[in-house]
């Protein structure tokens, strides 16, 4: 069961640069989280903080009793045992196959024998897919794999927290669709608490339980899930829903002047779209730390835009597991089958 | 920062607290044997050639200009001491120092620097490793070792060179050589000499991965950090040069005077 990581009014700059300022969230622990932001706003940056990578300015990051960036090196080594993290190309060692890659951690970690680490690195390597690429070097497979192969090692010792970068940056539709949905089994699977930067708009509305947004170095807001996605807020409504209309801008933030053309234009704001449902595991059971849709927003007395969750009614309290009308209900059996061949059409 | 003076002090200290770092990794355990005899393979097989190359017409060309200097002078007798002692003392670490910058560190700075930006040493620190005492510290050794090696590669090649260039391309007589050598040498000379190399490939691997560890920008980060190497690792060597020299005429009281 995953670790609540709370992150106090942390701020990081380089230099005399401010990164990021005053930031503050807690990730619920189990739980799925997406860190979005435009470009070069610090998500990297945020993702290396909280693992001790980088040492921030000011503020705290409190996983169970300890305050990382307070920690020793020594001690620093021992809490990021916690944490596995995926980065942005996956970060294999070049020099070594990816069974080695795999059984890295565990052979230096563990007093295993080599058959145990076989067995846990096989356990692994199929749960990403990997199955028959053991012998390959990471510069001879392709970037889909390099993450996947990523993923596996930053698996291998039963991390609490997961970090990734940008897990679906270069990768193509069906990929990245089946990526998202092992991220979903995963933490099904693992109940760690999972944190995932991505620039991908339909990964960000169905995969996590929150959403936290990046902006203006600052966190302009972080919360469930639908609150985001029914938020008015100019700046998430603009990026949650990929708009040109808003405060952002193709450089960084619009200036005033733009701002008051594009209002005397006249340009209207779209209609917010309806809010998806989150993306389930496939084997249609919800996860621990799903919520079933609406929940939120019938808690909360916040009217979701027309159409949403695809015609779950979300007004009455839902007692039972039907979270998506899409997919197959989880009764029995072959279920699987069924969404999977449904995923695929 | 962007004050050069105050952005080259800080460069300088980062470098001095990444040596200190180094040195402290030294005696932790495990030791990384492995790795070590890897990279001294390595930085032996991109040097030793280009050492062995440069080493005979350097010495060629220091047994020629000291054959002639010394017949003007009228001390031909000594012209094979002269080489001999110009080879050992100072044209073989040069060389080594050359190859060890040009050739070893380059190569180790633009690994350290490849592996940075596809953050293979920050996944390594997040799975607990420390990639000071993993990569640095064998580097660091392969590199001394290595280096104290092709010192004494240079050195014999460049007294073989001059030999033949003093004794069958000059007349000289092989008696007056090995004589006049005998006179002014000694063992000090190579035991300095093979000090300053020890030194050169310390400085050289430590100066590569410094400077490769903190690459960044992608691609052209770890070119730019390899040209900085051969630069920066250059001028310290010859500075250190300097001061091994300084001392050792200090210290070590000279035959014959
Ligand atoms: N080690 C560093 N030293 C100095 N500046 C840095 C360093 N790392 C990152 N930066 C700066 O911090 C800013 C944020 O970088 P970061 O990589 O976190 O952006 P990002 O949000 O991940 O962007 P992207 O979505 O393009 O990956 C950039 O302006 C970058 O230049
Ligand atoms: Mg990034």
């Amino acid at each position: 069961m995953g670790v609540e990581v709370t992150v106090e009014g942390l701020t990081k700059s380089f230099g005399r640069q401010l990164i990021w300022g005053d930031v503050s969230l807690t990730l619920p622990a189990g739980e799925i989280s997406v860190l979005l932001g435009p470009s070069g706003t610090g998500k990297s940056v945020f993702l290396k903080t909280l693992v001790g990578l980088l040492k921030p300015e000011a503020g705290s990051i409190w996983i169970r009793d300890k305050d990382l960036p307070k920690l020793s090196e020594h001690d620093l080594y021992e809490v990021r045992k916690l944490f596995g993290v995926l980065f942005q190309d996956g970060a294999l060692f070049g020099s070594m196959t990816l069974y080695d890659n795999i059984a890295f951690p565990l052979r230096e970690h563990t007093k295993k024998s080599e058959r145990e680490v076989r067995d846990i690195v096989m356990e692994k390597m199929e749960m990403v897919g990997l199955l028959g690429a053991e012998k390959k070097l990471p510069g001879e497979i392709s970037g889909g794999m390099r993450k996947r192969a990523g993923l596996a090692r930053a698996l291998v010792l039963d991390p609490e927290i997961i970090l990734f970068d940008e897990p679906d940056s270069g990768l193509d539709p069906v990929r990245t669709a089946y990526l998202n949905q092992l991220i979903v089994d995963l933490n099904q699977q693992v109940e760690a608490t999972f944190l995932i930067v991505t620039h991908d708009i339909n990964t960000a509305r169905t995969l996590p339980d929150n959403i936290g947004l990046l902006y203006h170095r600052h966190l302009a807001m972080f919360g469930p899930r639908e609150m985001l996605l029914c938020s008015e807020e100019p700046v998430v409504r603009q990026f949650l829903n990929a708009q040109r209309v808003g405060p952002i801008g193709m450089a960084e933030e619009k200036d005033a002047d733009e701002l008051a053309a594009e209002a005397e234009s006249g340009q209207e704001i779209p209609p917010l779209p309806p809010v998806p449902v989150q993306l389930p595991p496939s084997n249609g059971l919800p996860r621990r730390t799903q919520r079933p849709p609406g929940e939120w927003c019938r808690q909360n007395g916040v009217t979701p835009p027309p159409g949403s969750f695809e015609g779950v009614d979300w007004t009455v309290p839902d007692e039972g597991t039907v979270y998506s009308s899409r997919y197959a209900q989880p009764v029995d059996g072959d279920q699987d089958t069924v969404t999977l061949r449904r995923r695929e059409g | 920062m962007a004050n050069p003076v105050t952005a080259g002090l800080a460069q300088a200290g980062g470098f001095f607290a990444f040596a200190l770092d180094t040195i402290r990794a030294f005696p932790r355990r495990p030791f990384q044997f492995r790795e070590l005899v890897q990279q001294a393979w390595f930085i032996a097989s991109v040097s030793i050639l280009p050492a062995a190359l440069v080493a005979i017409p350097f010495g060629a060309v220091i047994s020629l200009q000291l054959g002639s200097l010394t017949r003007q002078l009228g001390a031909q007798s000594f012209s094979g001491a002269a080489s001999v002692l110009a080879v050992v003392r100072e044209a073989g670490p040069i060389v080594t120092a050359l190859i060890i910058a040009g050739a070893g560190a380059s190569a180790i700075c633009a690994d350290l620097g490849a592996r940075k930006i596809r953050e293979e040493l920050d996944a390594m620190q997040v799975l607990g490793i420390d990639p000071i005492q993993r990569l640095v510290v064998p580097r660091v050794i392969a590199s001394m070792f290595v280096a104290v090696l092709l010192n004494g590669l240079v050195s014999v090649v460049g007294v073989a060179g001059g030999y033949f260039f003093n004794v069958i391309m000059q007349g000289g007589t092989p008696g007056a050589y090995l004589n006049s050598f005998q006179a002014l040498g000694q063992l000090a000379d190579l035991v300095s000499g093979e000090i300053k190399a020890l030194c050169f490939g310390a400085i050289a691997a430590l100066v590569a991965c410094y400077l490769g560890m903190n690459a960044k920008g992608g691609p052209k980060g770890v070119g730019d950090a390899v040209n900085q190497t051969v630069v920066f690792a250059f001028m310290l060597l010859f500075a250190v040069n300097f001061i091994i020299v300084a001392i050792y005429f200090q210290v070590v009281p000279q035959k014959g005077s």
